[in-house]
């Protein structure tokens, strides 16, 4: 910054002193806002990132603690992640959401990119409100009418195929909109360069759009892969008896009791979904904003 | 090389054009050469429809089919009746003595039993509270944020986020063992409790346990829109305040929040249409009687198998929640003058 109100300085004249002007403001405002942090501020503050964090923490100490209560820390151990990796059940859940989520957050990044494209060059309303209608309204709602819809309607056994087409359907809307702000924060000429130098729509798509929305496309697959295994509430109307996922697993397990068993499952879970959102922000990095 | 039919036709044109032209006393270059044009033009209109609907038809298709049909679906089905064994009954029955047809039996019911109306109440209540609590806890981490140096107020959003990438689930089963009664909270307030002579008390299966859950369920939901609206405002504001004598309270109340007005909208009403939908957390939480409109629609759909008053129950649900969207809109469009 320095360097280059140096430079300017010696280079343009008649801006010269506005420039650095500017400056000087935007570093004194700057310092000025931090210094607005005052003790209570701060006190507030971290008193709440606390709340976020203790409870995690705990799950997480507790799974390599060394008794059958979660009350108080007795020592070290792995018992509870080998118990979880003899539990048959857990693992055929464990198997059954990672088959889900891979099948549905493929079919919904697919989807989803169209969905956004579709939004950002034909602005059709239909498809906006469609597409928001699943990300807006609670959980619950869009359960029991796909449940009602499967049963009544498609005459369905509900099982993973309706879990699959349940999960992608309130994943296309977090794709599309990943991708529509991508789309949306990029520079029009390039296309219409496109256009100019003789592609053809398609070739337009294929060696400028797509390479440019790749990234985006990426990250909302990660998103809906995070979705998807994190479910619980839809999951818990459209899945009727037979099929288990992870969550639904967990969800029976702490209904019955609490055992360290559950603390091990949820940390691997956890370590799962930080690691490909912490993936997929890699990719864009407004990711997790666009989460809610 | 293989030229588009178009094109071989259009070249032909040209041709026998140019021979019309050789011949003609006057030429008229424009007439056809107008048509082509149009005849292109018409063409890119019809491949950018084709296009149109080639990118937007299967995401549309798919969402209208799992979406809007079962939507209608629900509201068709709150005017049935209940099946014998769970489900709908038939519109059309053979036997004339089981129930059949349209009703408004539901919807009669719904509002001729007080209870039910009261769980409403209750919830809506209940989400108020929630979001007041989270809109409380949240605006000083979002402040926080924003006055923090450029560099780190990314991580720090990443921070109030991360948590919230696990499943809710996890975070419930958290709070089982933070509230439960071998807890370290549980047995310190028991105990200060017991030295003034109070009978002991259950934090666990308590209005309260479900509470601190939903609170801590949607912080982030509260938080990030409060963020990204007091990043906003311009630091010279209160620069200014202060120039003019303000103290940081002043500052606070007559700059900061009437600017954020429409952050403090959009996160509320993150928080409190989710909120009203929740049912795992007052059942894994809550005692008996702090069941929520979502637990109510659960038990219709899995409990009773009375699908047409669960319908009915989905229904009120997502007028509540529609009504509730209007009025943040409208707050939010009011508080925004301001900005």
């Amino acid at each position: 910054m320095l360097k280059q109100i140096a430079i300017r300085l010696g280079c343009q004249k008649t801006i010269t002193k506005s420039l650095v002007m500017r400056s000087a403001e935007h570093r004194l405002a700057g310092h000025r806002l931090t210094e607005r942090r005052g003790p209570w501020l701060w006190a507030a503050g971290l008193a709440a990132y606390a709340f976020l964090y203790l409870p995690l923490t705990i799950v997480v100490a507790y799974s390599f603690n060394d008794s059958r209560l979660n009350a108080e820390w007795v020592g070290f151990t792995w018992h509870w992640y080998r118990v979880l990796f003899d539990d048959e059940d857990m693992l055929i859940a464990a198997g059954n959401s990672l088959l889900i989520a891979a099948v549905a957050s493929l079919a919904a990044t697919v989807l989803g990119t169209m969905a956004g494209i579709a939004m950002h060059r034909y602005k059709l309303k239909v498809l906006t409100f469609m597409v928001l209608i699943p990300v807006a309204m609670p959980e619950i709602l869009l359960g029991v009418s796909l449940l009602l819809f499967f049963i009544q309607v498609l005459n369905l056994t509900l099982g993973l195929l309706s879990i699959v087409l349940a999960h992608i359907t309130f994943s296309i809307g977090f794709v599309a909109m990943i991708v529509q702000a991508r789309l949306a924060a990029m520079d029009e000429s390039l296309f219409e360069a496109a256009r100019d130098l003789g592609a053809s729509p398609w070739q337009t798509f294929r060696h400028v759009t797509f390479p440019l929305i790749l990234p985006a496309v990426i990250a909302g697959g990660l998103m809906a892969f995070t979705l998807s295994i994190d479910d619980f509430v839809i999951t818990f109307f459209t899945a009727g008896v037979g099929v288990q996922t992870l969550p639904l697993r967990i969800y029976s397990m702490i209904k019955i009791a609490v055992t360290p068993e559950v603390n091990a499952v949820s940390t691997l879970l956890m370590l799962l979904t930080l690691t490909t959102i912490i993936l997929a922000s890699r990719f864009a990095p407004d990711v997790l904003k666009g989460k809610t | 090389m293989s030229r588009p039919p178009s094109c071989i036709l259009s070249s032909i044109l040209w041709v026998k054009q140019l021979a019309i032209r050789l011949g003609c006393k006057r030429p008229q270059p424009s007439r056809w050469l107008s048509r082509l044009r149009e005849r292109r033009q018409s063409n890119r209109y019809a491949n950018f429809k084709l296009t149109k609907w080639l990118v937007s038809g299967p995401p549309l298709l798919f969402l209208l089919l799992l979406v809007a049909a079962p939507g209608a679906i629900t509201v068709l089905a709150s005017f049935r009746y209940p099946g014998e064994f769970g489900g709908l009954a038939p519109l059309v029955a053979a036997d004339p003595q089981t129930l059949q047809g349209v009703t408004l039996e539901t919807y009669r019911f719904f509002f001729g039993d007080f209870i039910y109306a009261e769980v409403f109440v209750k919830s809506l209540f209940m989400a108020l509270v929630t979001t007041l609590i989270c809109l409380l806890m949240a605006y000083p981490l979002a402040l926080l944020i924003a006055h923090s140096p450029k560099k780190s107020r990314n991580p720090m959003v990443l921070l109030v986020v991360l948590p919230f990438t696990s499943n809710f689930l996890i975070g419930i089963y958290a709070w089982m063992i933070i509230l439960g009664p071998q807890s370290a909270l549980s047995q310190m307030l028991n105990g200060m409790l017991h030295l003034f002579g109070i009978a002991p008390v259950q934090l666990l299966f308590s209005p309260f346990a479900v509470l601190v859950a939903l609170v801590y369920a949607h912080l982030p939901f509260m938080a990030l829109p409060l963020y990204t609206n007091l990043e906003k405002h311009d630091p010279a504001l209160l620069d200014a305040a202060q120039d003019l004598g303000a103290n940081a309270w002043q500052r606070f109340w007559r700059v900061t929040f009437p600017l954020s007005q429409p952050g403090i909208f959009a996160g509320s009403a993150l928080v409190f249409i989710p909120v009203l939908g929740m049912f795992a957390i007052p059942e894994l939480l809550g005692g008996t009687g702090d069941m929520l409109v979502g637990n109510l629609i659960k038990e219709q759909f899995l409990g009773t198998r009375d699908w047409p008053f669960g319908s009915t129950l989905s229904i009120l649900l997502t007028v509540a929640v529609l009504l509730i969207v209007w009025l943040a809109a409208r707050l939010a469009g009011r508080g925004g003058r301001y900005a």
